[in-house]
C-alpha cells in the first residue's frame, strides 16, 4: 500500500477534453464550410442550426452563437459534452470526405460555456399566459419542457424526487464527460426563466397525481427509467449497481470504494463509464464481461475504442452465473462461455451457453450496468403503454388528456439519449402551448 | 534546370527576385543577411529628405484564420542618416558584386536636390536608381512620393532631371493611386527612364477598433490612410502591370518593367512574369515570414519553368500578355457551362445557394430517385448521421440554363469538383466590336437587340 500512488479523483476524473482556447475555436470555426441546408443540422435530433452558430463563433459573436444553440436545444451545454457526435452531427459533416469533421461538440461547448461562465442569459420569460404546468422529473426532458414553457409565458413547477435536479446529467454522466456544475448551471438558467424547481418530491409518496391534475392546466411526465434489473444469479447481493457507482463517483468520489480487480457486467456506454471510473480510481485490473460479441455490444464504437485505450479488458461471449464471496467479501465471478446461435427477438444472434465451460474470473468487486427497467410509473398512474414504455401521441400526449410525457420513459423506439430527451421536452412544450393558448400559439406561427 | 538569371536594363542578378524598397531593406546588415539567403537583389529603402517616424506604423488585414492578407503602413522613407545609408550601400555592393543593388531615392522637387542625390548614389557603386513616385502617405503631403506620381508632368520633369545626370539605369516607380496609370508610365518613358516598376502601395484605412473606436493602427488617438500591400493587392497589381505593359508608348520603348504587389509565392511570381514583368520585387511576404522564403520562390519557379520547357526567364516574360484584351474583343459565341463531378462532390450545397440566391438559378437539388427537391425538406423527426447522409440530395447543374457565370466553380471547396466545360454554342464567332460595326442599332435599340438574339438563337431567362 505504501508504494501506491495517491489518486486524486478531481484530477483523474476531470473533464476529458479541455475547453477550446479562443484561438482553437477561431481556427476550427473558420474551417467550417457553412454548408447550406447542412447535414449536421439534419443529423442533430434537436436540429441546431450548426453552421449558423459556428459562423457566429468565427465572427466573434459568441453570445449569438450560444443563443442559436439554446434556441434549438436548451440543454446545449450538456449535449455539447454527452452527445455521441460521431453518430450525429460530426458523423454527418461533409468534411469527413475531405479531411476530418469539424469539432462541432467542442465548439458548442465553447459557446455555451461562454454564456454560463459570464452569467449571460440569452432568453427572457414570455408575457404571462396565466396557465400552470407541472413537470415531473428534472432531467433533460423535464428541464427543457419547463424552460420552453416559461419562455412562452407559462407558470411552471418542476417536481424532482432526488435531492439535486438535473437527472442523469447530474447523477448519471461521469465527471470525465460532464461535471455536475454544468448540469446545475442549466438548472439555474431554467430557474431564472421563472421556473420553480421543488426537489425531494415524489409521485405516490409526497406528491399526489390527482391533485396535480386538478391544480395544473397540464402535466408533463419526464420520469426516466427504473432501476438496474436484477441478474437473478446467486450472490446477487454482492453486485454493485452501476448507476449508483457513477453517482457516487460524481458526488462523493473520495467515498467511493473501488476494488483492485473489478469486473463490470454489461457492454453498453454506462458499463464502459463504470469501468473507466474503476480504472482511473486505481483498480489494477478492470474486466468487462458481455454475453455476446463486440459486434452486438450497444456501446458506441468510439466508446469501445476509448475503453481499450484506458486499459480496460473485455471478455466477450461470457455469461456470469454466480458471485463467489467468502466472509462477505467478493472473491470472484463464476462465468460460463457462450456461443452465438439463431437470432433472438432483438434480431441479434442469441448467445447460448457452452456446457461445461464454467470458469472463475477473480474479482474483488462486481458492478452491473445492464440497462434500466421500464418506467414503473406508467402502470401506477394507469397510463397506456407501448412495449412497457409510456405511450404518447405525436404531440407527446399520453392516454390521459392533459398529461404529456417525454424522454427515456417514452423511448419505445430508438435508443435513449440526452439529446432525444431534449427534443421531446421541446416539442412537448410546443404542443402543450398550442393546447393551452391556441390563439396565441397560432399568432406566434 | 531553368536559368533564372536576368539582365534588367543592364542590371544583372542571379535570379529575378529583389527585395522591394521597404523595411526589409532598411540597413546593410539586413541586406547582407538577405543576400546570404539567396535574394537576387535589393532595392534600398528610400533615402533622401530628412524624416521623423511615428509608432504604431503597420496595420494588417486578417481574414478568417489567415493572418496578414494585407499590411498597411505609415512608415516614411529611411530615417537613418543619409551618410550611414550611403556607406552601407557601398559596403554591401563591394561584398556582393553579383547581386543587384538599387537605391530608391526621394528628395524635394528641385533639379539641384536630385542631381546631388544621384551623384552620391553613383559614388557608392550601386547598380541603379529607383525614383520613388509612389509613397502615398506623409511624403506626399510634402510634395514628394505619390504627389509626383499622380501628376504626369511632374513625373516627366523630375525623371528627365535625373536621367540627364545619371550614368546608371533609372527606374521610375509608379503609384497605383491614380485613375489611369498609363499616363505616368508614358511620362516616365518621355523623361528618359530606363525602366518602370510598379505598384507602390495603395491608399487604405485598414480597420477601426470596435472596443476603442480608434483607427487601426492607433497613433496617439489618431490614424490615417497608409500604404496597402500584400497578397490582397495582387490582382490589382497584375491589372496595372498589364495595363502599363500594353501601353503602346511603353511597349515601343522596349523598357523593362519590375513587377511587384503581393508576390508571395513562385506562382505569383510566374504570373507577374507572364504579364510582362522581367524583375520581381517582394516585400509583405518577407515581412510575414522572413528572408528564407527566397528558397521556394526560386525552387518553385525553376521547377515550373522546367515543367513548361522554359529555359530562361526571358522566355516567360510577357508570354500571356497578348491575351489581355478589352471586353469588346471577346468572342460572344464562346460558351462554357459548369459541371459538377458527382464522385468528388461532398454536397455542401454552397454552389446551390450561391447560384440560386445570387446568380442565375440553374443548380437543382436532386434526390436519389431523380426528383428535384427543395432544401430543408427532410422530416424534422428524422436525425442521425445515416439518415442525414443517405437522404441528402445532390446538386446538379441544368446545363441548358447555365450562363457560365463561374460562381459555383469559385465557391466550391473541393479541388476539381466543379469545372467549367467549353460547349458549342452553335453560333459563329463574333465580337461586340464586330457586331456593332456591322449592326450599330443592336447597341442602341432593345428591339434590334431582340431581333438579333432571335436570329442567332440567344435566349435569356
Amino acid at each position: 500500500m505504501n508504494n501506491r500512488q495517491i489518486i486524486r479523483p478531481e484530477e483523474v476524473l476531470a473533464e476529458y477534453y479541455p475547453p477550446l482556447t479562443d484561438h482553437e475555436a477561431a481556427v476550427e470555426a473558420n474551417r467550417c464550410l457553412y454548408c447550406y441546408d447542412a447535414p449536421c443540422t439534419h443529423a442533430c435530433p434537436t436540429h441546431i442550426d450548426i453552421p449558423k452558430f459556428i459562423k457566429k463563433i468565427a465572427s466573434e459573436n459568441v453570445v449569438g452563437a450560444a443563443r442559436t444553440i439554446l434556441e434549438a436545444n436548451l440543454m446545449g451545454a450538456t449535449c455539447a459534452r454527452v452527445c455521441p457526435v460521431q453518430e450525429l452531427c460530426e458523423g454527418a459533416c461533409v468534411l469527413n470526405a475531405e479531411e476530418r469533421p469539424i469539432m462541432i461538440g467542442r465548439l458548442q461547448r465553447y459557446a455555451t460555456d461562454y454564456v454560463y461562465e459570464r452569467g449571460i442569459d440569452v432568453f427572457e420569460p414570455g408575457p404571462p399566459t396565466g396557465k400552470k404546468v407541472a413537470v415531473i422529473g428534472a432531467g433533460p426532458a423535464g428541464l427543457t419542457c419547463a424552460g420552453e414553457l416559461a419562455k412562452l409565458g407559462h407558470s411552471v413547477t418542476v417536481f424532482e424526487k432526488r435531492e439535486l435536479p438535473g437527472g442523469l446529467s447530474t447523477y448519471g454522466i461521469i465527471r470525465l464527460r460532464e461535471p455536475v456544475e454544468v448540469a446545475l448551471a442549466e438548472v439555474e438558467m431554467v430557474k431564472r426563466l421563472g421556473v420553480e424547481v421543488r426537489t425531494g418530491m415524489e409521485l405516490g409518496k409526497n406528491l399526489s397525481f390527482d391533485q396535480l391534475r386538478r391544480e395544473y392546466d397540464a402535466v408533463f411526465l419526464s420520469v426516466g427509467l427504473g432501476a438496474v434489473p436484477a441478474m437473478g444469479i446467486p450472490g446477487e447481493e454482492h453486485i454493485i449497481d452501476g448507476l449508483g457507482y457513477i453517482e457516487k463517483s460524481k458526488l462523493d468520489p473520495h467515498g467511493l470504494e473501488v476494488g483492485q480487480n473489478v469486473v463490470v457486467i454489461g457492454a453498453g456506454n454506462t458499463a464502459i463509464d463504470c469501468a473507466t471510473i474503476a480504472k482511473r480510481l486505481g483498480a489494477q485490473r478492470v474486466t468487462m464481461v458481455y454475453r455476446r460479441t463486440d459486434a452486438e455490444m450497444t456501446a458506441y464504437l468510439h466508446e469501445y475504442e476509448f475503453a481499450k485505450k484506458e486499459g480496460i479488458e473485455f471478455r466477450f461471449l461470457t455469461q456470469p452465473v454466480r458471485v463467489i464471496a467468502e466472509g462477505g467479501r467478493v472473491r470472484g465471478l463464476e462465468c460460463v462461455r457462450m456461443e452465438l446461435g439463431a437470432p433472438d427477438a432483438s434480431g441479434r444472434p442469441a448467445p447460448v451457453p457452452v456446457p461445461g465451460s464454467e470458469f472463475v474470473l477473480p474479482a474483488d468487486q462486481v458492478v452491473k450496468a445492464i440497462g434500466q427497467e421500464k418506467p414503473v410509473l406508467a402502470q401506477m398512474l394507469g397510463l397506456a403503454t407501448e412495449r412497457g414504455y409510456i405511450k404518447v401521441s405525436d404531440d407527446f400526449e399520453t392516454s390521459l388528456p392533459g398529461v404529456y410525457a417525454g424522454g427515456d420513459c417514452v423511448r419505445s423506439r430508438g435508443s435513449a439519449s440526452t439529446v432525444m430527451a431534449v427534443e421531446d421536452g421541446k416539442l412537448a412544450a410546443f404542443a402543450i402551448h398550442r393546447k393551452l393558448v391556441p390563439l396565441r400559439a397560432a399568432a406566434d406561427d | 534546370m531553368a536559368d533564372l538569371r536576368i539582365n534588367f536594363a543592364g542590371i544583372k542578378s542571379p535570379n529575378p527576385f529583389w527585395l522591394a524598397s521597404a523595411p526589409p531593406t532598411n540597413s546593410g546588415a539586413q541586406i547582407h543577411k538577405a543576400f546570404e539567403y539567396g535574394w537576387g537583389g535589393a532595392v534600398w529603402k528610400t533615402i533622401g529628405a530628412p524624416v521623423l517616424n511615428v509608432s504604431n506604423r503597420y496595420g494588417a488585414w486578417h481574414y478568417g484564420s489567415q493572418k496578414m492578407l494585407a499590411i498597411n503602413n505609415v512608415e516614411l522613407i529611411s530615417d537613418r542618416p543619409l551618410e550611414v545609408n550611403l556607406r552601407e550601400i557601398r559596403d554591401v555592393k563591394r561584398h556582393w558584386p553579383d547581386r543587384a543593388v538599387i537605391v530608391s531615392a526621394m528628395v524635394e522637387s528641385t533639379p539641384e536636390a536630385w542631381r546631388d542625390i544621384v551623384l552620391r548614389i553613383e559614388d557608392t557603386g550601386a547598380d541603379g536608381i529607383e525614383l520613388n513616385y509612389g509613397c502615398p502617405h506623409g511624403m506626399s503631403e510634402r510634395g514628394m512620393g505619390s504627389a509626383v506620381g499622380q501628376v504626369p508632368e511632374y513625373c516627366e520633369q523630375i525623371t528627365s532631371w535625373v536621367t540627364s545626370v545619371a550614368k546608371i539605369p533609372v527606374i521610375v516607380k509608379l503609384t497605383p493611386n491614380i485613375t489611369n496609370i498609363s499616363y505616368p508610365a508614358k511620362a516616365a518613358v518621355a523623361g528618359g527612364a530606363q525602366a518602370i516598376s510598379l505598384i507602390n502601395t495603395i491608399n487604405s484605412i485598414v480597420a477601426v477598433d470596435l472596443d476603442t473606436l480608434e483607427i487601426t493602427p492607433n497613433i496617439g488617438g489618431k490614424g490615417g490612410h497608409g500604404g496597402y500591400a500584400g497578397p490582397a493587392v495582387k490582382p490589382i497589381a497584375l491589372h496595372l502591370l498589364s495595363q502599363v505593359a500594353t501601353t503602346p508608348e511603353v511597349a515601343k520603348s522596349g523598357i523593362p518593367i519590375s513587377g511587384m504587389g503581393g508576390i508571395s509565392t513562385w506562382k505569383d511570381a510566374a504570373e507577374f512574369l507572364l504579364l510582362g514583368a522581367s524583375s520581381l520585387q517582394v516585400c509583405t511576404a518577407v515581412m510575414h515570414y522572413g528572408y528564407r522564403i527566397i528558397e521556394d520562390l526560386c525552387d518553385g519557379l525553376s521547377s515550373w519553368m522546367d515543367s513548361k520547357g522554359f529555359k530562361t526567364v526571358d522566355e516567360v516574360v510577357g508570354k500571356s500578355l497578348w491575351r489581355i484584351s478589352d471586353f469588346k474583343d471577346f468572342d460572344l459565341a464562346f460558351r462554357a457551362v459548369a459541371r459538377i463531378d458527382l464522385e468528388k462532390c461532398i454536397k455542401c450545397n454552397l454552389c446551390y445557394v450561391a447560384c440560386n440566391d445570387t446568380a442565375h438559378q440553374c443548380i437543382d437539388l436532386v434526390d436519389a430517385s431523380g426528383n428535384v427537391v427543395q432544401p430543408y425538406s427532410y422530416d424534422v423527426r428524422s436525425n442521425g448521421k445515416h439518415e442525414a447522409v443517405s437522404t441528402r440530395p445532390q446538386p446538379v447543374v441544368r446545363e441548358e440554363d447555365c450562363v457560365g457565370c463561374r460562381l459555383c466553380h469559385n465557391v466550391c471547396p473541393v479541388d476539381g469538383c466543379i469545372t467549367m466545360v467549353e460547349v458549342p454554342s452553335g453560333r459563329a464567332s463574333i465580337t461586340w466590336d464586330q457586331l456593332t460595326r456591322e449592326r450599330p442599332e443592336v447597341g442602341t435599340d432593345w428591339e434590334a437587340m431582340e431581333r438579333y438574339r432571335k436570329e442567332v438563337g440567344i435566349e435569356i431567362h
